[in-house]
């Protein structure tokens, strides 16, 4: 093997390669660059729904509503997931990366994806949502722009796979291949199958769209198409619960409470949560209610089982890291002695409780059958998922890229107290921007809809006043998140490109080393739980849980209750 | 650092869980159970479920459907564009499309009465948004679903369109008016 290509960072102890090291930051860059399109477009978006702004006109909101979709739920994703990938096998493994040159072929397809597909929006005559929902007909670079999008993710995902099995191969690691590797898997997994899925709609889309197929059935599309759409928030759950479980480790040395718990939870994510798209056709046409009970809860209660799994662990973890350093005193100081102004920690945790409490109430409870009903297509559902994706995901990959700016990209953070503030503008601004719009949904207002007063309407609809003010929260709110959003391109790209570099040096030539197996852990006398509480080694973080499921059980019920006040129907 | 390392036993799976951990997994299946059982006991014992009644249509025969009971019971219009209000019988088959920027007919129920309402699209895919009573279904060309509704409120309804169907999906407005019945 070439040592020539391998570096230490002494500070993370990390090793690189360093065609993946590229490989990593130019996806990260590029996936930056790509959250500032969706950030103007978010601006422009929220500004336009906001309603005493009300800024652009109906055909610039569309338009631009359809750009923001598909930037940020697929172009940024999983641009920034191909970097997590690398790092995750490549990096973590110890390991040199499979074939580099054809994961710049990868990187290159989905480049041109992005920009065929962005042109195509541009141009004016793809306004059609990231859905594309058929027989809704877009000029055909949009969908040719995500199938070479999605071709080259393919080969990234391969890429990680090959990876995975060098190292097994070539002995870079002792045992098992680490926990956050094993998320990643996961998530790659779930990825090829998406994927899959994608090329088997939107291949056909395609070819509909260029006038080779006549007749494309609507419910088909809605059935094969959320088989990408949903199983791809999958792949985001898995990463960023793996982000999540890495950054435990990378800042307080945390380790899974059990690795045998949280492997099983990441298996679940693959074994059940395909089915799980059903949610999205609760109120479709031509669909039986068993299907979509079956598919809604014995697929998605185990994953959503899974959610729960790793809401308690990786919190779980840092309280027995913390309190096996002594932080033990009754069943909150580990949380408060936690490094509050690390952004990299900060923005982690935030995520994960917005994921937990916001993105993942709101989700189960309007992906149950019948309470769909008063939620299907409202403002409710960008509420719910800007929850998931945007908190729990996008704050997941900014607090890792907080990590990786002196590790991977070797540059001092430039304005340090400024990005320790943005986790918390960002995360409490979408708080406050998804509880809104939840709020705002509730009262029925509509979600992709350009003007909630009906103006030009040959029949009028007044919303009640207080929909108006939750609509005006949420472009106030939203401007809070935007300006957390900006400041976190302003210090990446400043730090990156014109940071000062890291003072300690991490030359390449050095041998590659083999990654040891984590230190097994010294049972404090009476076990794990002696630093804890009643037979509990994460007393804390098990008082949280009950306090989420709290709420959680009052939340469902609450909207069983809403439901039952609507017509009577069957 | 040790979830990014390789576990410390090899044999990784045989270690026993913590008590936190088969705890609250214990309480999160048993909760996950009961929100399982409560779609079927909803199905069973709620009022509001729908209902499982699709059928394939065309355009072209959902339209002569919807036209034959225009027809047949419009009792005035309304707007310049004439649109019918229609007051069909209670217990019958009533028709709704939704078409490229208006629902069609608008349509005049009597309240505490059931009706079988019909919808589908002719062209693209629109969102059936009943308020203020808050009321969603997806409505997909080709396809032709049927709602048994009890109007169990008499405060008129506007339905909207909650799938985006291109430039001026935000003016796709349509009415249910409700009257006292006896009428
Ligand atoms: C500060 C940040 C953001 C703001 C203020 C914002 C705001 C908005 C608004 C106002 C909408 C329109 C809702 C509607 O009318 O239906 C929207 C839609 C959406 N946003 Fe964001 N957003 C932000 C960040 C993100 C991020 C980071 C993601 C993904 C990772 C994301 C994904 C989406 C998606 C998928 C839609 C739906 C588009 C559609 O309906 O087709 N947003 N956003
Ligand atoms: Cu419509």
């Amino acid at each position: 093997m070439n040592t020539e290509q391998f570096r230490i960072c002494p500070e993370s102890g990390l090793q690189f390669h360093k065609p993946a090291e590229t490989l990593m930051r130019i996806h990260a860059v590029a996936a930056i660059v790509i959250l500032l399109v969706g950030g103007i477009t978010a601006l422009l978006v929220t500004l336009t729904r906001w309603p005493a702004v009300h800024l652009l006109p109906a055909d610039r909101f569309y338009q631009l509503l359809t750009m923001h979709g598909v930037n940020m739920l697929i172009f940024w994703i999983i641009t920034f997931e191909i970097a997590i990938l690398y790092f995750c096998s490549s990096t973590l493994l110890r390991c040199r990366l499979a074939t580099p040159r054809i994961a710049w072929l990868g990187f290159a397809l989905m480049m041109i994806g992005v920009v065929v597909n962005n042109a195509a929006v541009l141009k004016g005559d793809a306004s059609v949502m990231m859905t594309s929902y058929v027989p809704m007909p877009a000029n055909p670079n949009f969908y040719l722009g995500l199938i070479l999008f999605a071709v080259g993710a393919l080969l990234g995902c391969f890429i990680f796979l090959g990876t995975l099995v060098i190292a097994k191969e070539e002995q870079t690691y002792e045992g098992s291949i680490p926990l956050v590797t094993f998320g990643a898997l996961t998530a790659c997994i779930i990825a090829v199958f998406t994927i899959a899925s994608g090329a088997v709609i939107l291949i056909p889309t395609y070819m509909w769209s260029m006038g080779w197929i006549e007749h494309i059935d609507a419910v088909m599309y809605r059935l094969v198409w959320w088989a990408l759409g949903h199983s791809s928030q999958q792949i985001n759950v898995a990463a960023h619960v793996a982000v999540w479980y890495a950054i435990a480790a990378i800042v307080f040395g945390a380790k899974p409470l059990s690795e045998k718990v949280s492997r099983t939870a990441f298996l679940l994510y693959i074994a059940f949560l395909q089915l799980a798209s059903a949610h999205h056709l609760l109120v479709d046409p031509g669909i039986s209610s068993t299907w979509k009970i079956f598919n809604t809860s014995y697929a998605m209660y185990l994953a959503v089982l899974a959610s729960m799994v790793h809401g308690l662990t990786v919190p779980g973890s840092i309280e027995v890291a913390q309190r096996a350093k002594g932080f033990s005193q009754g069943l909150f100081q580990w949380l408060r002695k936690a490094p509050w102004g690390n952004p990299v920690f900060s923005g982690m945790f935030i995520s994960l409780i917005g994921f937990g409490f916001l993105g993942g109430i709101s989700g189960v409870v309007m992906g149950t059958e019948q309470i769909n009903i008063i939620i299907h297509n409202t403002i409710y559902v960008p509420g719910h998922f800007h929850a998931t994706v945007v908190i729990g995901t996008t704050l997941a990959f900014m607090s890792l890229t907080y990590f990786l700016i002196p590790v991977l990209f070797r540059r001092q953070l430039v304005m340090p107290w400024l990005a320790k503030w943005q986790p918390y503008l960002f995360g409490l601004g979408m708080g406050v921007f998804t509880t809104v719009m939840m709020g705002a949904g509730t009262l029925g207002v509509a979600r992709r809809h350009w003007d909630m007063a009906f103006t030009d309407a040959a029949l009028g609809f007044d919303y009640p006043a207080s929909a108006y003010t939750l609509m005006g929260l949420v472009g106030i709110s939203g401007m809070l998140a935007i300006v957390g959003g900006a400041i976190f391109i302003l210090v990446t790209v400043l730090s990156v490109f014109f940071g000062k570099p890291v003072e300690s040096e991490s030359p390449y030539g050095v041998a590659a080393t083999i990654l040891p197996k984590a230190e097994p852990t010294i049972e404090p006398a009476g076990g794990h739980a002696a630093t804890g509480k009643w037979g509990f080694a994460a007393p804390g973080t098990f008082v949280f849980a009950i306090f989420f499921l709290a709420i959680f059980v009052v939340y469902y019920a609450v909207n069983w209750k809403y439901l039952a006040s609507v017509w009577p129907m069957q | 650092m040790s979830a990014i390392q390789p576990p410390a036993e090899t044999i990784w799976w045989k270690q026993p869980l913590d008590r936190v951990e088969g705890t609250w997994i214990s309480i999160a299946l048993l909760w996950s159970l009961i929100m399982f059982f409560m779609m079927p006991i909803w199905h069973v014992y709620g009022k509001q479920n729908l209902s499982n009644e699709a059928y394939r249509t065309t355009p072209a025969a959902f339209m002569a459907k919807t036209q034959a009971m225009v027809d047949e019971y419009t009792v005035r219009t309304e707007t310049d564009m004439q649109l019918p209000v229609v007051h069909p019988p209670p217990g019958s088959d009533i028709y709704l499309i939704g078409r490229l920027w208006q629902w069609w007919p608008l349509l005049e129920l009597e309240k505490d009465q059931t009706y079988r309402l019909h919808i589908s699209s002719m062209d693209w895919q629109h969102g059936f948004s009943l308020q203020p009573v808050n009321i969603n279904t997806q409505i997909v060309p080709g396809y032709e679903m049927v709602l048994t509704i009890t109007p169990d409120t008499s405060e008129d309804q506007t339905i909207i369109c909650n799938e985006y169907c291109g430039l001026n999906h935000h003016t796709m407005v349509g009415k249910i008016y409700i009257t006292d019945g006896g009428s």
